[in-house]
């Protein structure tokens, strides 16, 4: 059984793999040769001290969004509405910034940073309210809730928050005392990352270590026996959706404290839909999204200088990340119906598998 | 003035049976996949693929209807993919369907870049409103729908059609039992996923006419991302419609009114941002799911692969 829980592990490795390998068919038709492409990819996102800092700099959204994604999924909520949450996360962080002045950096970010979490949660509420109240599906709600955030954004940089005089839609600077230090000098390279990876490690010990992780799984796994064991199933869910939310909000708010300092109508390149790619390839892990969000954070910062160079499109990292979940759909089905049919193999010999063995294999994962 | 007036409404009308008709096809596609047991998050997908091999085909191989059939093909195709994963494979269907959507932003956006632009093509021949002899000159309802072009009678078509189909022959009957007892339908010697294959490739077929209904009825042209979330109105419209092909057309023509709104308040600039209006038909689906939803009105099957051998 370690065996198969070793190729279990791997699935999203082979995945990844797999997409990478039809994506060298794409730069293929894009006109480029495939080896150079890639290694132009990998040159552009760690070779020099600037693509270094933009890996790390795309990497702090995707690590803040995919653990928002990944805490819902620990409870079998799918929050496909993190680009929403970063939108709104990031206009709450400007609230603070804009209006409130004269406080010190220790007091400012952290209250930024809190506004940002704030909205992002707020954002989730709804979804997850109607989920558990009335049993509307959390996938079609918090991906409308999406677009909402993005033209709520739109509408507030082009109106009320809107820098007097500006060329285009953005807001008016953030206070300086907002702005997260710098990490590499002369770089965009921000201290968010540190403050991603701390989080990341504190939900890494929260769902290893505590009772509430243990709760939330026992909820994602299987909400009928974690009621019968006397959890509040609703409030599990609620916490859960609510706390990713907040994640991907702060997404937003780093983004607009740590690099960009104004709100930008559509800051967000679409952070929130990659958040989903990286919390599914590590099955919810908050280290596993550590991993995942930099290497999507590299294919990113890389791809911009392969299609600087070669011309191939950077859509072309979209097209790979959607290739590496499907194959690790396929790839999790695959394993699950051999491991089904093998403990129903077992059954049927008379073994000690029961059928809560084989109901719990049939619903492992995803 | 009441000409004025009246002309105003008959166009607000016409825009709203205009905009209503890509989410309408889209949520016939989705009845058919979720009365089968298959939720289809990947319409937006679909809708999307067929929007860029719309244009492709009107280009390529000349005119609109082309256009339209390879668009019904690409989306059909994405229905085979899901279908395979989903139905085959029975790997989870949010995930399948998430998986197809960002693939399908990816693809479409990057095929965009390699095929279009190098290639000179933009605007495209595109469908022209028909029309339809007679029907045409009644008063306000023939202007508004019977003067449009051919993928809205496509649409007015499907749903009686589709309604009859699904609650008056043995096919629908067969379709409906897959989707709520897959068990009783296997017992009774349907091959049960066979029909869902059909229904969700036929879902695709309709999705992708929703998507050259966009490239090819009104701009003429591709845009990225242009389906814009359309797909996931669709999905509230089939929700709010109770699964029914009239109810979902009936929602499609709600959000397709509230759509034809922000055009109105952007044309006649009414001292309204555009943002909020646009973002009506998004907060319309979300209240109409919320408030008027039934929690026992999904097939009992829906979402859950089915396996004969797991017996």
């Amino acid at each position: 059984m370690t065996l198969r829980l070793a190729a279990t592990r791997l699935i999203p490795v082979w995945a990844v793999l797999a997409a990478l390998m039809l994506g060298m068919l794409l730069v293929r038709l894009a006109g480029a040769n495939p080896f150079v492409a890639y290694s132009e990819l990998l040159r552009g996102a760690f070779a020099d001290l600037f693509g270094f800092s933009t890996t790390l700099v795309k990497t702090t959204p995707l690590l803040f969004a995919g653990l928002g994604v990944a805490v819902a999924l620990r409870a079998g909520l799918f929050n496909i509405g993190a680009e929403g949450q970063i939108y709104l996360g990031g206009l709450g962080a400007t609230l603070v910034g804009v209006y409130l002045h004269g406080l010190p950096p220790v007091v400012h970010i952290p209250l930024t940073l809190f506004a940002g979490a704030l909205a992002g949660g707020l954002w989730a509420l709804l979804p997850i309210v109607l989920r558990v109240t009335r049993g509307v599906n959390e996938v079609i709600t918090t991906l409308l809730m999406n677009y909402i955030g993005f033209f709520l954004v739109s509408w507030v940089v082009s109106g009320p928050l809107m820098e007097p005089g500006a060329p285009y839609p953005y807001s008016r600077a953030l206070d300086p005392a907002t702005n997260l230090p710098v990490l590499i000098p002369a770089t965009d390279a921000h201290a968010g990352i540190l403050i991603a990876l701390f989080l990341a490690l504190l939900l890494h010990l929260l769902f290893a270590r505590t009772a509430y992780g243990f709760q939330l799984r026992a909820v994602g796994a299987n909400p009928m026996a974690s009621a019968y064991a006397g959890m509040n199933v609703r409030v599990t869910l609620v916490a859960a959706m609510v706390l990713g939310g907040a994640l991907a909000g702060v997404a937003g708010a780093v983004e607009v404290t740590g690099l960009k300092h104004r709100l930008f109508e559509g800051f967000s390149p679409g952070y929130g839909y990659d958040a989903i790619v990286v919390a599914f390839l590590s099955n919810g892990q908050p280290l596993g999204v550590v991993a995942m969000s930099f290497f999507f954070g590299a294919l990113r910062s890389g791809a911009n200088i392969m299609q600087r160079s070669l011309g191939v499109p950077v859509a072309i990292v979209f097209a790979i990340q959607g290739l590496a979940v499907i194959f690790l759909a396929a790839g999790l089905a695959i394993q699950r119906r051999s491991l089904v049919l093998e403990l129903l193999r077992a059954r049927l010999k008379g073994g000690a598998t029961t059928d809560a063995h084989v109901e719990a294999a049939r619903h492992d994962a995803f | 003035m009441m000409l004025f007036e009246s002309t105003l409404l008959l166009t607000y009308l016409t825009a709203a049976v205009r905009l209503a008709t890509p989410i309408g096809l889209a949520a016939l596609g989705g009845v058919l996949s979720e009365r089968s047991g298959v939720f289809n998050i990947a319409l937006e997908g679909m809708m999307l693929s067929g929007a860029l091999a719309g244009v492709l085909g009107s280009h390529y191989l000349g005119g609109p209807w082309a256009g339209l059939l390879v668009a019904m093909i690409s989306g059909a195709l994405v229905g085979v993919l899901l279908a395979y994963l989903s139905v085959s494979l029975g790997a989870n269907q949010i995930v399948s369907g998430v998986a197809i959507n960002l693939f399908a932003l990816g693809i479409t956006t990057f095929l965009a870049r390699i095929l279009l632009r190098p290639a000179g093509i933009e605007q495209v021949p595109a469908f022209q409103p028909v029309a339809l002899p007679l029907l045409h000159r009644i008063p306000v309802l023939g202007p508004v729908v019977f003067g449009q072009g051919p993928l809205v009678y496509l649409m007015l078509l499907a749903a009686p059609v589709l309604t009859v189909f699904v609650f008056r022959t043995p096919w629908g009957l067969a379709l409906r039992a897959i989707g709520e007892h897959p068990r009783a339908a296997d017992t009774a010697g349907i091959n049960v996923n066979l029909v869902r294959y059909a229904a969700v490739t036929a879902s695709g077929l309709l999705a992708g006419a929703a998507g050259a209904f966009l490239s090819l009825s009104h701009l003429n042209l591709f845009t990225e991302n242009m389906s814009a979330g359309r797909g996931f109105i669709a999905l509230a419209a089939v929700i709010f419609g109770k699964w029914h092909p009239l109810g979902a057309i009936g929602a499609a023509f709600l959000f397709g009114a509230a759509d034809a709104f922000q055009l109105l308040v952007q044309t006649f600039d009414l001292g309204i941002p555009y943002q909020l209006p646009v973002m009506l038909p998004y907060v319309l689906a979300l209240l109409a799911m919320g408030g008027l939803v039934g929690r026992s009105a999904a097939p009992a099957a829906a979402g859950t692969p089915y396996r004969a051998e797991e017996a």
